[in-house]
């Protein structure tokens, strides 16, 4: 969590943002698969909101469509106060925000040396005048991330996951963002790797006053770098709040589930919570259930649960939840 | 019975580590490229290997020879200025010498032998089959060349843009892929090269010949399409790696992604299949040449050379085994070694 002087004004504002892609279903026939559908929340200068659901709930394309990668469906985006609509808008989104990949190996070209890779930025860019100049940017970035500097002219094969995440790291610094959409930067790496990379996104954030979106699939990992939580179920958001609060008092079914499942290291109060555990798979979101997309699994499920979709909205000051029993619970 | 557990503790096996062991340990190993590693398991190929020694070998000797060679692929050796035709130059077997040739030969003075002997004009055979071979050569590369530029160009742009725009060139290609190709070549070729002759008069292009150029026409307007739908392959799953949105998030254009990620990914592929395109555009030449579609006379191809060899089959059989062999030899290698090149750099090409 950042020591970063922190004011009110939203950085990123996300209203009823959506995102369909085509799915082609049969000969000549397409359907909407829809991996986020009306999606809205914003989030403060300095703070890490973390983004969680399960595998293939939408939090990556939430990340990609908020920094414009696809040309979201529907909603809008609003980055410092200014929407983003124009193609300019989106050049200009391009040098204040960007996005640290879920692969490590994907993620870098296997042609390119990371002298290049992390200068690519700078390249697309031309934010240097002489070749002395970019290298001494690169060798700074290199240097920033805990890559060795001599590495410079190496290729990324050669490295290992963490180090490769580090050098995705790097490129993502290179323009100096001010927000960074971290997709479950750690997920692919070794526990023991997963702790330093996380404390190096918190000292960055402290040296460089950088807000995150920060995206993983556990629960845990988003604890200790996350101010609030936001968790997503089959492309909704069903619940966000203070990370404490998700922690302590999760209000929606879903939450309640996955924080059951976290390991307590209080064992009486381990003994006191039960389990929770979902029937059933998640189900495709090209046939979302109708009402509430949680209801095929929610231990709470009424009839009125099939009816609508249960509204987003503020049950206390900053803790958002949707579903139609929340009082009830 | 109960033996006592003792420890013994060999303390120089706890000395730190000298600077040197550390260094040891820190290091990675060594940098070796793609390309590196390409280029030893293609010298590791003993087929590939002489394949390429023999394409070397066949290509710098029809460059250099004709550089010194006492005798030209268009002189008639029997005709001189001012004298009838001396008849005694034509069909020459080889090693034979015409009339003027042996008087000098008596004379003690020593003549260069006509290897191969020389054709019915009375030109050397032996320049003829090796400048038939660099003209060959010269069509099936810059045929190549041409195939490549615009497969790559069209390729790239159907996987690069996806949805409308690829459905569109790929039925184009589609459409393109189903004409019967030898059919399209000899019309294509006829109908050029009346309509190519007028425009080509008086440039510089017209030395080249319109046949020639028609040929690369042909080449350009059909055989792109496989070409074309490779790289579109190549292109379309390169661009779903991460890398190629992390370019975009860091405000690449189309342009640029192209360039520095997605083509430079597909090389290998390109120059493979390029490699590959090489021996069938010298396989159309001789074909078209053979056909009487080639180049103009005098000059000569390996097509064209068996071609005029027809006539005295019988008689002279050697003229139409030279140039053919030399097309086998050549179309062979450069097949093995493109095999070569692609198990070398490719082997996920294999099929
Ligand atoms: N480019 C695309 N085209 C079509 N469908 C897509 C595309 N990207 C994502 N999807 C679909 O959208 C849904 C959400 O995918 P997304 O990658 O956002 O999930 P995720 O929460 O990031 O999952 P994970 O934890 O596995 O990364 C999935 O069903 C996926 O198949
Ligand atoms: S709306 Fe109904 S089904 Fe959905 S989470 Fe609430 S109780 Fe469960
Ligand atoms: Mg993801």
């Amino acid at each position: 969590m950042s020591s970063f002087d922190r004011n009110d004004r939203p950085l990123v504002d996300v209203r009823h943002l959506k995102q369909y892609f085509n799915i082609t279903v049969g000969p000549l026939r397409t359907k909407a698969l829809k991996a986020v559908d009306d999606v809205s929340f914003s989030i403060r200068s300095g703070e890490t909101l973390g983004l969680v659901g399960e595998s293939g709930c939408g939090k990556t394309t939430v990340g990609r469509s908020i920094l414009h990668l696809y040309q979201p469906t529907g909603g809008e985006v609003e980055f410092e106060g200014r929407l983003i609509k124009t193609k300019s808008d989106i050049n200009e989104l391009r040098k204040k925000a960007t996005m640290v990949f879920q692969d490590p190996y994907s993620s870098l070209n296997p042609r390119m040396t990371v002298s290049d890779i992390i200068g690519e930025p700078l390249d697309i860019h031309k934010m240097y005048a002489n070749k002395a100049e970019r290298m001494e940017r690169i060798l700074e970035l290199m240097d920033r991330v805990g890559l060795n500097s001599e590495h410079a002219s190496r290729y990324a094969h050669e490295f290992s996951g963490g180090q490769r995440q580090r050098i995705g790291i790097a490129r993502a610094l290179a323009l100096r963002p001010e927000f960074i959409v971290c997709d479950e930067p750690v997920s692919a790496l070794d526990v023991s790797i997963q702790a330093q990379v996380i404390n190096m996104f918190v000292e960055l954030q402290e040296q460089m006053g950088l807000t995150y979106l920060f995206i993983a699939h556990d629960i845990l990992v988003v604890r200790h770098i996350s101010d609030r939580i936001a968790v997503m179920y089959l492309g909704k958001m069903v619940e966000l709040a203070d990370a404490s609060v998700i922690y302590d008092q999760p209000l929606h079914p879903y939450t309640r589930s996955l924080m059951s499942a976290v390991p307590q290291p209080d064992p009486k109060v381990a003994r006191a919570n039960k389990r929770i555990v979902l029937s059933g798979d998640i189900p495709s979101p090209l046939n979302a259930p109708s009402g509430c997309p949680f209801r095929t699994r929610c231990p709470h499920a009424a009839p009125c649960c099939a009816e609508a979709m249960p509204e987003f909205k503020e049950v206390e000051s900053g803790h958002f939840v949707a579903c139609h029993r929340v009082n009830e619970l | 019975m109960n033996k006592r557990f003792t420890m013994h503790i060999d303390v120089d096996a706890f000395l730190p580590a000298t600077d040197e062991e550390k260094a040891y340990m820190v290091q990675m190993r060594p940098s070796s490229t793609f390309f590196r590693d390409g280029v030893k398991r293609l010298l590791k190929n003993k087929v590939a290997t002489v394949s390429l020694i023999i394409i070397l070998i066949i290509t710098l000797s029809s460059l250099i020879i004709p550089a010194f060679w006492p005798y030209s692929y268009e002189s008639m050796l029997g005709v001189r200025p001012g004298k009838s035709v001396d008849a005694s130059f034509n069909n020459l077997s080889p090693f034979e010498y015409g009339e003027t040739e042996q008087a000098r030969i008596a004379a003690g003075e020593t003549v260069f032998p006509h290897i191969f002997g020389t054709d019915s004009s009375g030109r050397d055979y032996f320049i003829r089959v090796i400048y038939g071979t660099r003209i060959s050569l010269a069509v099936g590369f810059f045929a190549s060349l041409i195939v490549l530029i615009i497969g790559m160009t069209i390729g790239s742009i159907a996987g690069y843009c996806g949805g409308k725009v690829d459905l569109i060139i790929m039925r184009f290609v589609d459409m393109i892929y189903s004409l019967p190709d030898m059919l399209m070549v000899i019309l294509l070729a006829t109908v050029l090269k009346q309509t190519l002759a007028p425009v080509l008069e008086g440039t510089s292009l017209a030395r080249i010949g319109v046949n020639i150029i028609s040929l690369f026409v042909v080449f350009g307007v059909l055989y792109w399409v496989s070409m074309s739908r490779l790289i579109r392959g190549q292109i379309l799953s390169l661009r779903e790696q991460e890398y190629v949105l992390a370019a975009k998030a860091a405000g690449a254009k189309g342009g640029w992604i192209i360039r520095k990620h997605l083509l430079p990914n597909c090389i290998s592929v390109v120059v493979i299949s390029t490699a590959l395109q090489i021996p069938s555009a010298i396989f159309t030449e001789s074909f078209l040449s053979f056909v009487g579609l080639g180049v103009n006379a005098p000059m000569p191809s390996l097509g064209s050379l068996a071609s005029d060899a027809l006539n005295g089959l019988s008689s002279y059989p050697y003229r139409m085994v030279i140039p053919a062999v030399v097309i086998s030899l050549i179309v062979l290698s450069l097949n093995l070694f493109g095999d070569g090149l692609r198990d070398a750099f490719d082997p996920k090409l294999r099929t």
